[in-house]
C-alpha cells in the first residue's frame, strides 16, 4: 500500500525514473532473481547466496510475527517456540517417512510443520489470550523457554537433547530436483563457473514462500479479519462493543502467525540439514521482535527491509570475513555479534522515543503510535484516509 | 525427611532472593503498569559491582592500585572473621545498591519517562532494549566469561561455610545471611511504605497518579524513588546470588528475572507483601520440584506455575481482580 502511494505521488509529481508502479516492481523482481544467479556464478561469492537464504528465512519469521505484533497488536516474546515446533516436527516425521517420500520429504513436511506451529499456537493461545498485553508477553516468553528446555532435555526420548537431530550418522534427504539440477545445470560464464548449488535451490524456495506470505498477508489485511484486527488493536473495548469477537480474532492472529513460524522452521531445518535447541534461544525471539519493531510494525516492506538490514548486514560482514575477503580476527568477529545487539538495544529505546512506527512505517500504525497529533491533525488524517482508500482501490482493481 | 528439610531451606533461601528482586518489579508495575524488563539487568549489575567492591575491600594491594590505600586499617578488620566479613558485606551492599539505584533512575529518566503517554507496548519494548543493551555492554566491556566470586587467592569471601546443623541438616552461612538479610530488608521496606510520608506518597501515586499529583505529590520524584529502591534491592540479591552460586555472568539476570516477575504475579502484582509471599512460595515450590520431580525441568515448572497463576487467578493471591477501566 505504502509503495503504491509513493509511486502514485511520484507519478503525480512527474519525478523519478519509474513513472509506472509496474515498472518499479518489474525491475525489483528482475533484481531479486538475477542477484543470486550472479553471486553463484562469480568465483568466490557463492557464500553470499547462503546468507540470502538465511536472511530469507528471517524475513519469513518476521512476516509471521508481524501478523501477531503488527496487525493484532499482541506482543509475543516466545515466537521461536513455533519455529522450533515446526522444525522438530518436520525433521522427526521427515526422518520416519523419508524412505517412502524420498525427494518429496521437505515439501510434504511443510504440512505437518505448519500444523505443529498452528496447533501449538492454538494450545497456548486459547488459555492465555484473554490476558493483558504485557502479561501475554511474559507468558509467551515463559512458553518459549519451556519449549527450548524440553527440547534440550530430550523430551519423550524424541529430540536427542542438545546434540540435535538427525542423530549420529543419519542424513536428511535432499529435496526433489536438487540432485538433477546440481548434475545438469552447470556452464561457464564470464564471471566464473555456474553450478546450481543447494543454496540457490533454497533461495528460490524461500523466495516463493515469502511471495506467498506477502500475498496472503495483504489479502488478510484487507479482509474482515484484518479490519477486526485493526479495530481491536486501536481500542479493544470499542471493538468488542461493535461486535468484534476479541478472543476469536486474537486466536486467529496468533495461530496464523504460529503457522508461518512452523513453515519457516521446517524450511530452516532442511536448509541447515540439522536442528538443535541452540537455534531456539530467547535471544532469537528478541531478534525477530527487533526486526518487526525497527522495520515498522504492521508494514510488510518495513519488516522485509528490517530483516535485510538487521540480519543481513552483520551476516554479510561475517561472511566476507569467513571467505577471506575482509580480514578480521576471531575476537573482532565475536564482538561484531555483541556490538550488533548493543546497537539494537539502544536503537529500540531511541526508536520507541522518536519513531515508534519503525523505519518504513505502515501509515495507519504510525498514526496510532502518535496519539498526541490526533487533535491537531484530525482533518489531515481524514484526508490521508481518503488517499489510503484510493490507493487500495487502484491496487486491487474494481 | 532430611532431604525434604534441606530442599525447603534451599527453597527459602532462593525465595528470599526472588522476593528481593520481585519487589522492584511490583513497585514499578504498581505505579506505571510497566513490566520493567531491564530490572533483571539491575540484579546482574549488582552482582558485578558487588564483586568488584568485595575484591577491593578484601585485598589491600588491589585497593592501593585503585587509589583506596587508606582503607588498609579497615581491611585488616574486614578479613579478620565473621563480624568483619559481615561489615564488609554491608559496605558492599551500600556501594552497589547506590550505584545500581542510580542506573535504575537513569533508565527511568531516559527510557521510560518520555514514553509515559505512549501506548503500553512502547515502554515495554524500550525496556527490552535497555536489557539487551546492558547485557551486551557487560559482555563487551567487562567479560564474556563466567567470573568466579572469590578473593584474589581464589578462596570464598565467606569465612565459615556451615553456620549450624538443624535436625541433621547443615545450614550454610550464606543461607542464614540471605534469609536474615532479605527478611530484614523486606520488613524495612514494608514499614517505610506503610509509615512514612514518602511511603504514603508512593501508595497514593500507585492508586491514582493524576489525583496524587493534584494533591501536591511530586509524582516524578516518587517514580524516581521507586526506580532507585527497586534496583538497589535487586543489586543486593545479585550480590547474594553471586556469592551463593560462586560466579557471575553477563546473562545471569534473565532467568531469575523472569522467575521473580512470576513471584510478583503469584503474590498479586503491585502488592508489596504479595511479592514477598510470592517470592518465598516460588522459591520453595521450585526447590521441592527440583529435588523431588526433576532438576532439569525446574525452570519449566516455575514457568508453568506462572502460566497457571495468570490464567486461573490473574490478580494473584493477595491482589484484587481489577477490571480494565475504559
Amino acid at each position: 500500500m505504502g509503495w503504491a502511494t509513493i509511486s502514485r505521488r511520484a507519478t503525480q509529481m512527474g519525478g523519478g525514473v519509474f513513472t509506472d508502479k509496474r515498472a518499479l516492481h518489474a525491475a525489483l523482481a528482475v533484481l531479486i532473481i538475477l542477484i543470486p544467479l550472479i553471486f553463484q556464478a562469480a568465483t568466490g561469492l557463492g557464500f553470499l547466496v547462503r546468507i540470502l537464504v538465511i536472511v530469507g528465512i528471517w524475513i519469513l519469521l518476521a512476516l509471521g510475527l508481524n501478523i501477531v505484533v503488527g496487525y493484532a497488536g499482541l506482543l509475543d516474546l516466545g515466537y521461536v517456540a513455533f519455529y522450533a515446533m515446526g522444525a522438530y516436527a518436520g525433521v522427526l516425521l521427515g526422518q520416519a517417512t523419508s524412505d517412502v517420500l524420498g525427494g518429496a520429504t521437505y515439501w510434504v513436511m511443510l504440512v505437518p510443520g505448519a500444523i505443529a506451529g498452528a496447533v501449538t499456537g492454538l494450545v497456548l493461545g486459547f488459555p492465555v489470550l484473554r490476558l493483558r498485553g504485557d502479561y501475554l508477553a511474559i507468558v509467551t516468553l515463559g512458553f518459549g523457554e519451556i519449549v527450548r528446555i524440553s527440547l534440550s532435555n530430550n523430551i519423550l526420548g524424541l529430540t536427542n537433547g542438545a546434540a540435535g537431530l538427525p542423530r549420529g550418522t543419519e542424513v536428511m534427504v535432499p529435496p526433489f530436483g536438487l540432485r538433477w539440477l546440481q548434475a545438469n545445470v552447470r556452464f561457464d560464464t564470464p564471471l566464473g563457473d555456474f553450478v546450481f548449488s543447494p543454496n540457490l535451490y533454497w533461495y528460490f524456495v524461500v523466495l516463493g514462500l515469502i511471495v506467498i506470505s506477502v500475498i496472503v498477508i495483504n489479502r488478510l489485511d484487507d479482509s474482515r479479519l484484518g479490519r477486526a484486527w485493526a479495530a481491536m488493536r486501536e481500542n479493544e473495548v470499542a471493538a468488542a462493543a461493535c461486535g468484534v469477537n476479541i478472543r476469536t480474532q486474537k486466536l486467529w492472529a496468533f495461530s496464523i502467525g504460529a503457522l508461518s513460524g512452523g513453515v519457516a522452521g521446517v524450511t530452516f531445518a532442511y536448509v541447515q540439514q540439522f536442528v538443535s535447541p541452540e537455534s531456539f534461544i530467547f535471544m532469537e525471539s528478541v531478534f525477530v521482535v527487533c526486526i518487526v519493531v525497527l522495520g515498522g510494525m504492521g508494514s510488510i516492506p518495513g519488516v522485509i527491509v528490517g530483516a535485510l538490514v538487521i540480519r543481513g548486514i552483520p551476516d554479510l560482514i561475517q561472511g566476507l570475513a569467513v571467505a577471506g575477503v575482509v580480514r578480521l580476527s576471531g575476537a573482532t568477529m565475536s564482538s561484531i555479534t555483541s556490538y550488533r545487539f548493543l546497537v539494537f538495544g539502544l536503537l529500540m529505546v531511541i526508536m520507541m522515543a522518536f519513531r515508534p512506527e519503525g523505519m518504513i512505517p505502515s501509515k495507519r500504525r504510525a498514526r496510532e503510535l502518535h496519539p498526541e497529533d490526533d487533535a491537531v491533525l484530525f482533518d489531515e488524517s481524514l484526508a490521508l484516509e481518503e488517499v489510503d482508500h484510493a490507493g487500495r482501490s487502484s491496487d486491487h482493481g474494481p | 525427611m532430611n532431604y525434604f528439610i534441606e530442599q525447603t531451606i534451599n527453597g527459602i533461601t532462593l525465595g528470599g532472593l526472588y522476593a528481593l528482586v520481585a519487589l522492584g518489579y511490583t513497585m514499578v508495575y504498581g505505579i506505571l503498569m510497566l513490566i520493567n524488563f531491564a530490572h533483571s539487568e539491575m540484579f546482574m549489575l549488582g552482582g558485578y559491582i558487588g564483586l568488584l567492591s568485595l575484591k577491593v575491600l578484601s585485598d589491600p594491594s588491589l585497593a592501593e592500585d585503585v587509589g583506596l590505600g587508606f582503607l588498609e586499617p579497615a581491611q585488616a578488620f574486614f578479613n579478620s572473621g565473621t563480624i568483619g566479613f559481615i561489615l564488609m558485606l554491608v559496605v558492599t551492599f551500600l556501594v552497589s545498591g547506590a550505584l545500581v539505584g542510580v542506573v535504575g533512575m537513569i533508565t527511568e529518566r531516559f527510557a521510560y519517562r518520555p514514553l509515559r503517554k505512549a501506548p503500553r507496548l512502547a515502554p515495554l519494548i524500550s525496556a527490552i532494549g535497555i536489557s539487551i543493551f546492558l547485557q551486551n555492554a557487560v559482555l563487551l566491556w567487562v567479560s564474556s566469561k563466567q567470573l568466579p566470586y572469590s578473593r584474589a587467592d581464589g578462596t570464598s569471601f565467606v569465612p565459615v561455610k556451615t553456620a549450624f546443623t538443624f535436625m541433621g541438616v547443615e545450614v550454610s552461612t550464606m543461607q542464614v545471611l540471605i534469609i536474615v538479610t532479605s527478611i530484614t530488608l523486606l520488613l524495612a521496606l514494608d514499614t517505610f511504605i506503610a509509615r512514612t510520608r514518602v511511603g504514603r506518597a508512593m501508595r497514593a501515586t500507585a492508586q491514582d497518579r493524576d489525583a496524587a499529583g493534584l494533591m501536591g505529590v511530586d509524582v516524578n520524584r516518587v517514580i524516581m524513588l521507586a526506580f532507585f529502591i527497586g534496583p538497589a534491592l535487586g543489586a543486593v540479591a545479585g550480590i547474594f546470588n553471586g556469592m551463593y552460586y560462586g560466579s557471575v555472568k553477563y546473562n545471569m539476570g534473565f532467568i531469575p528475572g523472569v522467575k521473580s516477575f512470576t513471584a510478583a504475579v503469584i503474590g498479586g502484582i503491585g502488592n508489596l507483601r504479595g511479592a514477598m509471599l510470592g517470592g518465598f512460595l516460588l522459591g520453595i515450590i521450585e526447590s521441592l520440584a527440583s529435588g523431588f520431580i526433576s532438576h532439569a525441568y525446574r525452570d519449566v515448572i516455575a514457568f508453568i506455575v506462572l502460566i497457571v497463576v495468570l490464567v486461573v487467578r490473574p490478580g494473584g493471591l493477595l491482589g484484587e481482580s481489577v477490571t480494565e477501566k475504559v
